[in-house]
């Protein structure tokens, strides 16, 4: 039996730091352990919550692991065909334009067959925030390689690892997307460690916020781990992420109110 | 300087034993539970009193099964 550290004396309503925010539901995720994606449901919750539009935002929820976000989220939610979030959301907020309207996306969702509405929104300079949740792995489907996998990267379908001469060179969706004219805000981000998930609710926060000014899109991509789907431990997965998916895909801001941002 | 007392509430039956917030934890006051819930995961435990109400380990949480109380006594 462990030992008891606990303080009750301390849990009172001021001395809460932090606690699971009222937008997320009481539902227990189906991700697996040490998924990414928590933490990113997580944090759009907090925006919402925060900026006080839990009634005036409409989320679209992909096709892949994220499947089942509206079950997560206490807001209006609506389920898209595999890739076409972005098209969805495109006749939701020319409905709603006073609505605050994001689509929630995974590689295999936005990279790979949803590429097409995904570059024809942003090319159109509409009106929306997505989300992209970059794993490089088909996650739900059982590890099977992705637009997004890294050269070498072994998958369930590129055992020897990722050979970039028979299967093609990785897609850097978000580098692409930067050099359109309709996006305003695009940036890259990771929810491994504790500075990093705060520098991206704040990039969440920013791209929300561009929604007040019409601008166009504001495009935030996170660098996730697939544990299941890489084969690794949450801990272990973590340490691989930093050492070969970031090299790949470095962290950052890409464009910032419609500048390109000069590295 | 004041002291800082912090303390962690963890809802042990949503937590799915990935172990990150213990890596996230800068006193290592977070470990692994030798038994497990009722979904058959080991827990995350407090094995310290060094606790600082930091929140490292809420915020990376992807499950959001901690609660952060933070005091200065």
């Amino acid at each position: 039996m462990e030992q008891n550290f606990d303080l009750p004396e301390i849990h009172t309503p001021e001395n809460l730091v932090y606690t699971k925010t009222k937008v997320l539901t009481d539902n227990v995720m189906h991700y697996c352990p040490g998924c990414g994606h928590g933490t990113v449901h997580r944090l759009i919750a907090e925006v919402i919550d925060e900026m006080g539009i839990q009634d005036q935002v409409i989320g679209v929820a992909p096709v892949g692991c994220s499947v089942l976000a509206y079950n997560y989220f206490d807001i209006d939610m609506q389920e898209a065909a595999h890739g076409r979030a972005p098209a969805l959301a495109t006749g939701i907020k020319r409905v709603f334009p006073e609505k605050f309207v994001f689509t929630y996306q995974g590689d295999g969702d936005l990279a790979a067959i949803g590429t097409a509405e995904t570059i024809h929104a942003c090319n159109r300079g509409e009106n929306i925030t997505i989300i992209f949740i970059n794993n490089g792995i088909y996650g739900m489907t059982g590890g099977q390689m992705a637009p997004t996998t890294l050269p070498g990267m072994p998958t369930s379908t590129s055992p020897y690892g990722r050979d970039v001469k028979m299967m093609g060179n990785p897609l850097k969706i978000t580098e692409l997307v930067a050099m359109l004219p309709g996006t305003y805000f695009v940036t890259r981000q990771a929810v491994h460690t504790p500075a990093l998930v705060r520098k991206t609710k704040k990039a969440i926060r920013m791209a929300f916020e561009n929604q007040k000014l019409n601008r166009g899109v504001s495009f935030v991509e996170i660098v996730s781990n697939c544990n299941s789907g890489w084969k690794l431990t949450p801990v272990q997965a973590i340490k691989w992420l930093e050492e070969n998916m970031l090299p790949f895909y470095p962290l950052g801001d890409l464009k910032v109110n419609g500048e390109m941002v000069s590295k | 300087m004041a002291k800082v007392k912090g303390d962690v509430v963890i809802d042990i039956e949503r937590c799915k034993g990935c172990e990150v917030c213990t890596t996230a934890c800068p006193n290592e006051v977070l470990a692994m539970s030798t038994q497990v819930n009722s979904k058959g995961y080991r827990f995350v435990v407090k094995v310290n009193a060094d606790c600082i109400g930091c929140a490292n380990c809420a915020i990376v949480c992807p499950d959001g099964v901690i609660t952060v109380y933070k005091s200065k006594v």
